[in-house]
């Protein structure tokens, strides 16, 4: 029994900590269709912003509870300035060229972000543990979790319904949808679409970086941690369907899951179990499980 | 483009001059070389792949069963010579497509990607687990001897550099000859519109599978070259950074030519050994912007430099 609680706990941590990081991919490619292999330097990006400056703060002697403040701020410096100059500088050269041609873009950008990060931030690894013990632990049963993991949970709802409301209860993210739908007829209908693929990728980016930011304390930030999360996310948005929110939050929920199951149940195969499953939700489903198959054009 | 004949005369210069050479080469230069061919066997089935309008980012899959082939060969089967070696691991590279190829030749652009990116990292998973095969660490790979003869005595000690030489040349004779076939000149259409392919008689999935199964069997002798040159293999010739390695390589290179990938993996291979020596921390920043600026400013890779400017394609 307690194995099973053990699965779901862990579980819904993992799947809030990916769901984070897997709507920016999925928000970026619904609507820019870009298959962002950087996304996982930009969370790296986050978590080294979010290491230094919460460090800073509590360094400084400003009150502990603050650099909860301070992650989720260095979350938003990363993703208001680092994305747009992405955006501008790099990839709107490239609209309107091939999905896959934008996935090697992307990749390269991945090469150099990580190498930069490298030269900002050194090769040791960097550490900001306050704010995970700050909060104290939870009896959950038999079992003990720290409460900074509901924090993670906290932030992955907020997230979500706070997506779905901006996506679906506003102009602006009508707007949003527009463009989803048809870029050329938005922008044929008045749309700004330059505005929105700005906004869509600096969202992406903040998403992303928030997923590193609240990480941050739970790990020690080190160079090439960007590397695996973004196969991870890769696994979650296929599985649930490119560019779809809600199959990005069953896609992170089945990874969660499935991983956690794995841990506990059958340690042999964590490492390619996700990766196992996502090939065989390929298999059934080749545009993921939320994405109905589209007709080919001539 | 050049003719067949031209390009198959260039090719056994090619291999000429690498056997001349072999004596005067010091032995940094001979692995590197050995290195970069062996990659770009990898990039000439990228360039195959690509011709048909497939990426994979998943050809470490290949790479890593080739090379494992070949060590497991070694030590399980008690081949004693590198040849069977790499054909062992050129082999299983291409049984394995054969059976995956079922399931990925009914996926294109970054579908296709991603889930071959998904079989590698399923391989991954897997040898980092079977401590039979010394996980994390891999194992050593070594042949008793090379075509017959002792890997340290005078002669033999170029064997594994004159056998990838060779397994390169058969290959890119084999690549550039295939692709003049009916098979062959169907790449570019399938590239184009799958559909008409189809109206005109042809199976599409056929022809992807073949040339998935023809871009393994080149990873997976790659893979058998890189394991019998280092000496040793391990799950990291898996990981998908090994992949976007290749993917790489093949960008630089371009699909213009079946020789672009040896001029293109030899570049890299240089700039990366001297990457290493003067600033360790930017090599990848490197690459990335030679990358970036070769899908930006030379789409066709940097072959094209060197033929007659055509009209710039879109």
């Amino acid at each position: 029994m307690s194995t099973l609680i053990a699965i779901a706990v862990d579980g819904i941590i993992y799947a809030s900590w990916l769901f984070i990081i897997a709507t920016g991919l999925t928000i970026v490619y619904g609507v820019m269709r870009i298959l962002n292999m950087a996304h996982g330097s930009l969370y790296a990006l986050g978590a080294y912003a979010a290491a230094s400056l919460a460090g800073a703060w509590l360094q400084a002697g400003y009150p502990p509870m603050g650099s909860y403040v301070v992650l989720v701020a260095s979350a938003l410096l990363v993703g208001l300035v680092v994305g747009p100059l992405i955006e501008r500088g790099l990839l709107r050269f490239c609209y309107g060229r091939d999905e896959v041609v934008l996935v090697l873009v992307t990749y390269a950008l991945f090469l150099i972000l990580e190498d930069l990060m490298k030269l900002v931030w050194g090769v040791e690894a960097w550490f900001v543990s306050e704010p995970y013990g700050l909060l104290g632990n939870v009896e959950f049963g038999p079992l003990s979790y720290p409460v900074y993991s509901a924090v993670m949970v906290v932030a992955a709802v907020v997230v979500g319904v706070g997506l779905r409301w901006g996506i679906y209860g506003t102009r602006q993210g009508k707007l949003l949808v527009a463009v989803i739908h048809d870029r050329e007829v938005s922008a044929a209908l008045g749309i700004n679409v330059n505005r929105i693929y700005l906004v869509t990728f600096a969202l992406g980016t903040t998403l992303a970086a928030l997923g590193g930011a609240l990480t941050a304390p739970t790990v020690s930030v080190v160079p090439g941690m960007g590397v695996e999360t973004i196969v991870l996310a890769f696994a979650v948005v296929v599985i649930g369907g490119l560019g779809s929110m809600p199959g990005a939050a069953i896609g992170s929920l089945i990874v969660g899951l499935v991983r956690s199951s794995a841990v506990h149940l059958l340690p042999q195969v964590e490492l390619f179990s996700i990766y196992l499953v996502m090939a065989l939700v390929l298999a059934f489903r080749p545009r993921g499980l939320f994405v109905a198959v589209e007709a080919r054009k001539i | 483009m050049t003719s067949s004949r031209r390009t198959v005369q260039g090719l056994a210069l090619a291999l000429l001059a690498a056997g001349v050479a072999a004596p005067f080469l010091p032995r940094w230069a001979g692995f590197l070389v050995t290195i970069a061919i062996a990659k770009a066997l990898v990039a000439l089935g990228l360039l195959l792949l690509m011709r048909t309008g497939l990426v994979s980012f998943g050809q470490g899959l290949y790479f890593a069963i080739g090379a494992y082939s070949a060590g497991i060969g070694a030590d399980t089967l008690k081949i004693t010579d590198a040849v069977p070696m790499v054909l062992l691991g050129a082999f299983a590279a291409g049984l394995v497509a054969l059976a995956l190829g079922t399931l990925l030749a009914r996926y294109r652009t970054i579908f296709f990607a991603m889930l071959s990116l998904a079989f590698s990292m399923i391989l991954y998973g897997l040898l980092v687990k079977s401590s039979a095969l010394g996980s994390t660490d891999g194992f050593n790979v070594s042949a008793r001897t090379v075509f017959g003869l002792d890997p340290h005595g005078p002669v033999g000690r170029f064997g594994v550099y004159g056998l990838a030489a060779l397994v390169a040349f058969l290959g890119a004779v084999g690549v550039d000859r295939y692709l003049r076939t009916h098979l062959g000149r169907l790449a570019p259409a399938i590239k184009d519109n799958e559909l008409r392919v189809e109206y005109m008689g042809a199976s599409v999935r056929n022809v992807v599978h073949l040339h998935l199964v023809m871009a393994a069997v080149l990873a997976g002798a790659g893979g058998a070259l890189t394991a019998l040159a280092v000496g040793h293999v391990d799950p990291e010739t898996a990981y998908w950074t090994t992949s976007g390695e290749f993917v790489f390589v093949a960008i630089l290179s371009g699909t213009s030519s079946v020789a672009a990938p040896f001029a293109g993996a030899l570049i890299l291979e240089l700039l990366r050994s001297f990457a290493y020596e003067h600033a360790p921390n930017t090599w990848q920043l490197v690459m990335g912007g030679v990358m970036l600026s070769v899908i930006l400013f030379l789409p066709e890779g940097l072959w094209s430099v060197f033929r007659r400017r055509r009209r710039s394609a879109p």
